[in-house]
């Protein structure tokens, strides 16, 4: 903790000097016309520095406070510490080969991210997909959702102080993680999607397993609710605060539950439905209070409407191949490399090459990701590699919602406001 | 109120704007508009006042690696009324890269300007707090520009020592 007023003095960083004093200043620059009265010995200023190692910061995830007593005069945000570059690395990678490092970016939903990448390239490289892929890469993005989503009741529940309830939606997480182990073969980064499809078929356990969890889930659900909704702790600790209107919200580029919490329905599932999405039967639940509480209830509304979408898909799914049976655009099935000399020139041309899109265009595609909106603007020089792959964090626009909406509360809510904005840095940092 | 479409927009983007229009292209429904560099603050205005993309959803830097123009700026901008999307792309000479920033209209452009600064050396004029946000401030190149090399530049950071110092 270093005293205010002497912050640029005072404050001797031992690495990363320049990076330091800047962020510094920034702070002190941050609106700069607020008149603090000084005269009252207990409203003490101070600087306060939280993370990028501290456990309740989600992450690597740094803030730089002043505080005014136990009020937050005004934050900065320092982000970049899990900056890996994979913009970088993408543009050196064929698109397929890139595919598994989408599942290290918002790394408690790895399909969703599969999923947004695989789209975006289907898209500008005009790629069809069959139909029982799209209901698949559905339920698998329904249940990352959920895995998320998860996480989040049950990191930000033990923010306010429930430590017991953080194991409950782990013992639930730990099912469907069974569940993308019998999908996919890995229980955390799946990379399960194709390009043109999915690699592999839902096995009959794999069936049943999802079956069970869909009729078992919402019983655990139910119970929860009983739980936090009219607990007075839980309800006091997040109602009313990290209160964001509905102006602010868009003005910062929110997206996910944190815009649809002020009153937005914006929803890439309805804004352009992708996948069969247009297919299934499901609301968009938002709340006009824009404070945590809203958050909350956004989320578990959305676990639910989850469940009614896979509950709909597993109705639907239609059957057939799970990958488009067109060498020049996809991998061949496994079984083709293995008995068949063109399979075999096809599985290393779709390694060495790739799919390569038309030269010159360039498109973007989102898909609703658990946090939000989650987009690949992808530029195509007409070789195996993208010219330039941008992409569109949700987590990063939260974040600079966060930098506002920190501004004004109290020092002890700053953790449940981080927890209440769910950020995964994986993503925000690229 | 009736729907507008992206058409819409663009002819009235061309009816308003006249030759600052320089290009329109589609490709698999997305809409890309490139104006004139100087022109993009009151493109931008205009189409979050008359058209209602109040949303700035992203802003993508390039490096196209030409001799002229050689940067690209892209705004996607969304309007929640009319459930559309839009880009508007400029491009900027190597040379003193300068562009004036759309902070003012929508302010969640900060962080996403910041990155491309930060990305390609691209300076926004008129930016409040234009640091650069993966990177730290010691670092002096723009990772994203073609010409760097992907393992990066040796001992173009200080990093603490691996060792505690037991001084």
């Amino acid at each position: 903790m270093i005293e205010t007023g002497s912050i640029m003095g005072k404050g001797k960083p031992t690495f990363f000097k320049e990076h330091q004093n800047a962020l510094y200043k920034s702070l002190e620059d941050k609106h700069t016309t607020i008149d603090v009265d000084d005269t009252d010995p207990l409203r003490t200023r101070m600087v306060l520095n939280m993370g990028p190692q501290h456990p309740a910061t989600h992450g690597v995830l740094r803030l730089l406070i002043e505080l005014d007593g136990e009020q937050i005069a005004k934050t900065k945000l320092d982000i970049g510490y899990l900056h890996r570059g994979i913009e970088k690395i993408a543009e050196n990678k064929t698109y397929q080969e890139f595919m598994p490092y989408t599942d290290r970016m918002d790394y408690l939903s790895p399909y969703s991210n599969n999923v947004a990448l695989c789209t975006a390239v289907e898209k500008i490289a005009a790629i069809e997909v069959p139909e029982r892929a799209h209901y698949i890469r559905m339920i698998g993005c329904e249940l990352a959702r959920i895995s998320s989503h998860l996480l989040y009741l049950g990191a930000m529940v033990m923010d306010t102080g429930a430590i017991s309830f953080f194991i409950w939606t782990f013992r639930e997480r730990e099912k469907l993680y069974d569940i993308f182990d019998n999908l996919g073969g890995h229980r955390f980064t799946i990379s399960h999607s194709r390009i043109g499809g999915v690699h592999n078929d839902l096995s009959p356990v794999c069936l049943d397993m999802i079956r069970t969890f869909v009729d078992e889930f919402p019983k655990e659900l139910t119970g929860w609710g009983k739980l936090l909704n009219k607990n007075r702790i839980f309800y006091d600790r997040n109602d009313g605060v990290g209160r964001i209107s509905t102006e602010d919200a868009i003005a910062m580029g929110m997206t996910g539950p944190n815009i649809r919490a002020t009153g937005i329905a914006y929803d890439m599932r309805r804004f352009k439905p992708y996948a069969r999405y247009n297919e299934v039967d499901f609301e968009v639940p938002t709340r006009l209070e824009g404070d945590n509480l809203a958050r909350y209830y956004i989320r578990t509304e959305e676990m639910a409407q989850s469940i009614e979408i896979i509950r709909q898909c597993l109705d639907k799914l239609p059957k057939g191949p799970v990958r488009t049976d067109n060498a020049k655009k996809t991998y061949p099935s496994k079984d083709e490399v293995y008995y068949s000399m063109e399979g075999l020139i096809h599985d290393f041309m779709m390694t060495d090459t790739g799919v390569c899109p038309p030269a010159g265009v360039e498109c973007y595609h989102a898909i609703e990701a658990p946090k939000g909106e989650l987009g690949f603007y992808i530029q195509s020089d007409g070789t195996g590699h993208p010219w330039r792959l941008k992409i569109k964090s949700p987590s990063f626009s939260n974040l600079q919602g966060l930098e506002v909406m920190l501004d004004g509360e109290m020092i002890a809510d700053t953790v449940v406001m981080i927890g209440g904005v769910d950020p995964v840095m994986g993503e925000s940092d690229k | 109120m009736e729907n507008v479409t992206v058409q819409e927009v663009v002819d009235s983007l061309r009816e308003k704007f006249g030759d600052t229009v320089l290009e329109v292209t589609e490709y698999q429904g997305d809409t890309l508009v490139r104006v004139d560099k100087d022109a993009i603050h009151d493109v931008c205005s205009y189409l979050k006042e008359h058209h209602r993309f109040i949303y700035l959803a992203d802003i993508i830097g390039t490096d196209r690696f030409t001799s002229e123009d050689r940067f690209e700026v892209i705004y996607n901008l969304v309007s929640l009324k009319f459930q559309i999307r839009i880009f508007i792309k400029i491009r900027i000479p190597e040379e003193n890269p300068h562009v004036v920033t759309l902070t003012d209209i929508w302010t969640g452009a900060n962080w996403n300007e910041r990155e491309t600064f930060d990305m390609f050396g691209i300076i926004f004029d008129g930016h409040p707090d234009l640091r650069r946000i993966f990177m730290p401030e010691d670092f002096k190149y723009y990772p994203l520009r073609k010409e760097f090399p992907l393992l990066g530049i040796p001992g173009s950071l200080e990093l603490p020592g691996t060792t505690p110092n037991t001084e």
